[in-house]
């Protein structure tokens, strides 16, 4: 720990466009050791991605380093030729990328992929396989040999993660850069994919910089959190000392915001005795597989028993490609059932045709996950949330406006919001409005495909409190899906835990995240970063406002 | 530390507060690339483009307010004149004035481009909406005859069918219009697919609406966009189609002026006196350039 890998002192960077100047980075200072991991921390836009674009030289056209330096391993970096860094890229400086479903080729093979980041290197040609295959063992990947030959589409998301921490490894740099680079990846994969970094760090004194908003993962993670917030560092120490006393009031809203961070189970409201709402009856679904498949169909439902129960929230937990979203597509009737039904307030939903099935509709909405898709960008913030009253002829033009002025008050959206477009709005905003459409006709049950995963940890915040707020004053019911066990403990009375298409725990949210039973639920929950911080928190009794 | 979130007080607040900088992030970019209208105006490009056309369509309604000699009116004496002041084109073999004729043949080239297009976007949206929504048997059904006709040379088939239909513009305006059908109908069917599955379109469905409502108000105004594209740049395609075939003489008959008729007129004098093909056709060539340059701005202004 003598001398620093990356030096960057009083960094300044501006975005212009069409003669608008954005300041990013607003005179920085950063220093990182060798075999340190940094974490610098912060939400969409607060720059944190270009600082590590400066250290990687690859700032788009737009972007300009007014003021200061940024050094790797003794090369300016500010100012520098587009040779000069590229000199620096990959041998110097390794980039993790944020999501590992399109950061590689499709159409080459994965060997080749790592080759190339080899070759640059300066290996020679016939040595240049083995290398490969010793970058791909050192990423972690088993039976490396086979892997190199496959294709991206052939591997697993954790897997093509290990790819690109592979090609990153293959120039033996000094300092790796990881943006985000679990934030699309399931849990439990997601820990594994974090421990391979730090065992690398520790083994080959790698300096490395995670930029993540997850804050879990920076206090597990990191020896040093830089809290950054509109360009500039507002915080920065050890990460348990930062995050576990934060000084800053930003920093403190972070952490206040985090779900799953203080503790991983919150303690829930009792689970009051109300009738069920809706039950799924030994519900299956089936997918067929193309043609030529191994296996004729696959199956993404198996036998699920389950209900939710008026004015409470039921979480179903599970990782991606357990089948919750299809058990919630059933529920609103897009998708049939292979076998089983599901039963709504006593009424056999599956039996009942869309026209049949109308009058019910009319007791249950839907909340997307993605808020920048789940509204009609030629509408109106308005019309949308109309969408449902006109569709079900309910009210007056008038009444109709009256209605829609009443819901963008309730939601917490500016009151000169129905006139806008979505795309003059904020993500967390756009959920705001989702939420409004499905109160519109005012449903007893909501249900919530990863009603937060899409956004910011503060915004998460308000809109799962929103959340709350509204089931308390109009008992309004939920049945939400998320792969985030932070966000359940924070809503739900009821949690079911699926894998693979199969309930494998059900019960009060206090019983399963409290005391879980299943294996599977365990490795859940012990799988939520931010450990370290909460044994931290325990031994040091510390109370954060 | 304790978890203080659901015995806190509701908040009001809403996101644009704390979460500033995140919000105008995306808003910032979206305003980037949705450029206003008024900034294309001022693009040199577009505004010659958009005055060619003008033009074009102008000299179709009212060609008398623009054509500077009686297109019919013969001069033995000043014929195959090279372009000048008198003749800006130039005079043809008969000595009528060839800026004139160009002017007045836009009324039945452009009649015919429009109703070539008009039939296309007409057939061609209906066909793709159908089997883009639909799906299954009519989908297959649908772009199998689609591909059928995509699988002929568009101006081979063109020839076809005026031949079955006999000679004259409206022909020439249903052979063209039947050729570039399958263009918009594939267009169409790709987006009608795309838009059909994004979330607002579930949204909607979980909101109660009926397949007919989601087609009229989402889908449709949704995946319109690209098939405007295609359409300004098929006039184009359009234009050079009706032109070929009234250039191979299944157009209009002799004295009325079509701007492939005119190219054909002369053919016979390319040595002695060029301007009489090449004039006309520059400007057929200039207007489908203009046409290819808005559309391909459209398509910017889109994205």
């Amino acid at each position: 720990m003598t001398s620093s890998v990356v030096k960057i002192r009083d960094l300044r960077v501006e975005y212009r466009r069409d003669s608008r100047v954005t300041q990013a980075v607003r005179g920085i200072d950063l220093d990182i050791d060798r075999g340190e991991r940094v974490a610098i921390v912060g939400e969409s836009g607060s720059g944190k991605s270009t600082v590590a674009l400066a250290l990687l030289g690859l700032l788009p056209s737009s972007g300009h380093i007014v003021e200061g330096s940024a050094r790797v391993a003794d090369v300016e970096l500010a100012g520098a030729s587009e040779r000069t860094a590229r000199r620096i890229r990959g041998r110097v400086v390794g980039l993790v990328p944020q999501d590992p479903t399109v950061s590689l080729n499709p159409t080459q093979r994965v060997g080749h992929q790592v080759g190339e980041a080899v070759r640059l290197r300066g290996v020679p040609r016939p040595l240049v396989d083995v290398a490969v295959v010793e970058a791909l063992t050192q990423a972690g990947i088993d039976d490396p040999v086979t892997r190199a030959r496959q294709y991206p589409h052939q591997l697993s998301g954790g897997l093509r993660q290990r790819v690109l921490i592979a090609i990153a490894l293959a120039g033996d740099p000094d300092v790796l850069v990881a943006d985000e680079p679990t934030s699309a990846l399931d849990v439990t994969v997601q820990k594994q994919i974090l421990d391979h970094l730090d065992a690398l760090v520790r083994e080959r004194g790698i300096a490395l910089a995670i930029i993540t908003h997850d804050l879990g993962v920076a206090a597990d993670r990191a020896d040093r959190v830089i809290v950054m917030q509109h360009g500039e560092v507002v915080e920065q120490g050890p990460a348990l000392d930062v995050l576990a006393a934060p000084r800053h009031p930003y920093t403190r809203r972070l952490v206040a915001a985090a779900p799953g961070l203080s503790a991983a189970v919150a303690p829930q409201r009792a689970v009051a005795e109300t009738p069920v709402i809706v039950r799924w009856e030994g519900v299956t679904k089936h997918f067929s597989l193309p043609r030529g498949s191994i296996e004729p169909t696959v199956r993404a439902v198996d036998n699920v028993t389950l209900a939710a129960h008026a004015g409470q929230t039921l979480a179903i937990v599970g990782e991606s490609g357990s089948g919750k979203t299809t058990l919630l597509r059933i529920a609103l009737g897009l998708e049939l059932p292979t076998t089983g039904r599901v039963v709504f307030a006593e009424q056999d939903l599956t039996a009942l045709d869309w026209r049949a099935a109308r009058p019910l509709r009319r007791r249950f909405q839907l909340v997307q996950q993605n808020p920048f898709a789940a509204l009609d960008p030629r509408f109106s913030v308005g019309r949308s949330i109309a969408e449902p009253l006109t569709s079900f002829r309910i009210g007056s033009r008038a009444e109709r406006r009256a209605r829609v002025a009443d819901l963008i008050d309730l939601v917490g959206l500016p009151t000169d919001a129905a006139t806008r477009r979505p795309a003059e709005l904020s993500g967390g905003q756009r959920q705001r409005v989702a939420i409004a459409r499905a109160l519109a006709i005012q449903p007893e049950l909501i249900y919530l495909d990863e009603p937060v995963s899409a956004l910011d940890v503060s915004v998460q915040d308000q809109i799962l409190r929103l959340l709350a707020r509204l089931q308390e004053d109009l008992g309004v019911g939920y049945v939400l899906v998320s792969h985030d066990l932070g966000v359940v403990a924070q809503v739900a009375h009821t949690v079911a835990v699926v894998q693979r298409g199969r309930v494998v725990e059900s019960g009060a949210a206090a019983d399963v995240l409290g005391a879980p039973q299943h294996q599977y639920t365990k490795a859940l929950l012990s799988a939520v970063p931010g450990a370290r911080l909460r044994s931290d928190h325990s031994s040091r009794e510390v109370v954060v406002p | 530390m304790t978890v203080t979130v659901l015995e806190s007080p509701p908040t009001t607040d809403f996101d644009a507060v704390p979460s500033g900088p995140a919000a105008a992030a995306p808003t910032a970019s979206l305003a980037r690339t949705r450029r206003p209208v008024g900034a294309l105006l001022r693009r040199f490009g577009v505004i010659l483009a958009l005055g060619i056309i003008l033009f074009a369509v102008l000299s179709a309604v009212v060609p008398q307010l623009l054509a500077t000699y009686d297109p019919t009116a013969t001069a033995p004496l000043d014929r195959l004149l090279p372009p000048s002041p008198t003749h800006w084109f130039g005079t043809d073999e008969l000595g009528r004035d060839l800026y004139s004729r160009v002017v007045h043949g836009s009324a039945l080239t452009i009649a015919a481009t429009a109703l070539a297009v008009g039939l296309a976007l007409v057939v061609g949206l209906t066909l793709g909406v159908l089997s883009g929504f639909v799906g299954g048997l009519t989908d297959s059904i649908a772009m199998r005859i689609v591909d059928v006709f995509l699988a002929i040379p568009g101006l081979l088939l063109a020839l076809a069918i005026v031949t079955a239909l006999g000679f004259g513009t409206i022909p020439v305006a249903i052979a063209v219009g039947i050729g570039i059908v399958p263009g918009f109908a594939r267009t169409t069917r790709a987006e009608v697919l795309r838009v059909r599955t994004l979330p607002y379109i579930e949204a909607a469905r979980a909101g109660g609406a009926s397949w007919t409502r989601i087609l009229i108000t989402h889908i449709l105004p949704n995946s319109w966009g690209p098939v405007m594209v295609l359409a300004v740049l098929d006039i184009g395609v359009a234009i050079l189609a009706v032109a070929s075939l009234s250039f191979l003489g299944f157009g209009a008959a002799p004295p009325a002026a079509e701007w492939g008729t005119l190219i054909a007129n002369g053919r016979n004098y390319l040595v002695t006196a060029p301007w009489v093909s090449l004039i006309p056709g520059l400007f057929v060539a200039v207007v489908v350039l203009s046409l290819n340059h808005l559309s391909k701005t459209l398509e910017e202004v889109q994205r």
